[in-house]
């Protein structure tokens, strides 16, 4: 981890200069209650890495009354895309400013999905879940997100595509996505049935239940 | 990023501390069933993946989840759901 942190040592080096910290200490930064500023992306995983070539990937909106519409991989990349850089925040308490991806909005995926639902069940390769209100979804909020920093995402930050829903905590900007459930009825997902709170706005510190 | 392609879990003695605060014995010698494959061993032979915002503990056998433990500012969530039994050895 210390390899990956930009100017973790000044062993050999004067005092830093204070453009070199970028943001770190810039005044003007307005993290969320609670968090702190990682400069590095650490990698969470509540299982093996899922290896998912393009080949065989699919993703998947299943509606409430059994509707069922798909996207290849080809098909994904062949949608119009957006670049969005955004600040993200773990629930483990880091946050990383300015991060860039390139994505298919949701409001794309779900323009001929006919539904009711008010809400959404997000399904991963490997069996992770998480879940949130439709209307999170929408409105310019979330993206399949198959592009990080000018590449393509890798497996380890849940490449070939995640979802990106930054506004709130990231365990919701679910890794190596393959669907998503719409339902009438809230269900919870991983983390969510196991302490973590079923919303997880990061300015209300919404971290667990009751919060 | 290269390093982090390895699986990155350890095995189920990381379990002892957090199961300690929990339990009054020590949980890793029990000897617990997989609710998906039927497999039996200790709690010690779990995959646990730690690098999460809980603690996951999967089958060695099939990799599903047995055991998730979530710690809270002063609460702890404890999900065995994946987990048949437990059999803890005690003194006679």
């Amino acid at each position: 981890m210390a390899f990956g942190a930009p100017l973790s040592s000044t062993d050999t080096m004067p005092i830093v200069s204070p453009g070199f910290t970028g943001r770190r200490q810039s005044p003007d930064v307005q993290l969320p209650p609670g968090q702190y500023l990682a400069e590095d992306f650490p990698v969470l995983t509540a299982g093996p890495t899922p290896r998912v070539s393009t080949d065989r990937w699919q993703f998947t909106i299943n509606t409430e009354a059994g509707q069922r519409y798909d996207w290849s991989w080809q098909q994904l990349i062949e949608l119009p895309a957006e670049k969005i850089t955004t600040d993200i925040h773990c629930v483990t308490k880091w946050s990383k400013l300015g991060t860039r991806w390139k994505g298919v909005s949701l409001d794309v995926l779900l323009e001929d999905v006919e539904t009711a639902a008010d809400f959404a069940l997000v399904q991963s390769y490997g069996g992770y879940t998480t879940n949130l209100p439709l209307e999170d979804l929408i409105d310019g909020q979330a993206w399949i997100a198959y592009r990080y920093d000018g590449e393509e995402l890798t497996p380890e930050h849940g490449g070939p595509a995640r979802l990106l829903v930054p506004h709130l905590y990231f365990w919701k900007s679910a890794k190596w996505v393959r669907g998503i459930q719409l339902l009438l009825e809230d269900e919870p997902g991983f983390w969510e049935s196991a302490g973590y709170h079923d919303y997880g706005d990061p300015w209300r510190e919404q971290r667990y239940q009751g919060d | 990023m290269s390093d982090t392609h390895v699986d990155t879990h350890v095995d189920g003695n990381a379990l002892a501390g957090d199961l300690r605060e929990i339990f009054a014995v020590d949980l890793t010698v029990a000897t617990g069933q997989c609710s998906g494959c039927g497999y039996k061993g200790s709690v010690a032979s779990l995959r646990v993946y730690q690098n999460a915002p809980g603690v996951v503990a999967r089958c060695p056998a099939c990799e599903e989840v047995v055991l998730r433990l979530v710690r809270g500012r002063d609460r702890a969530w404890l999900d065995l759901r994946g987990t048949v039994s437990l059999e803890i050895p005690l003194p006679s």
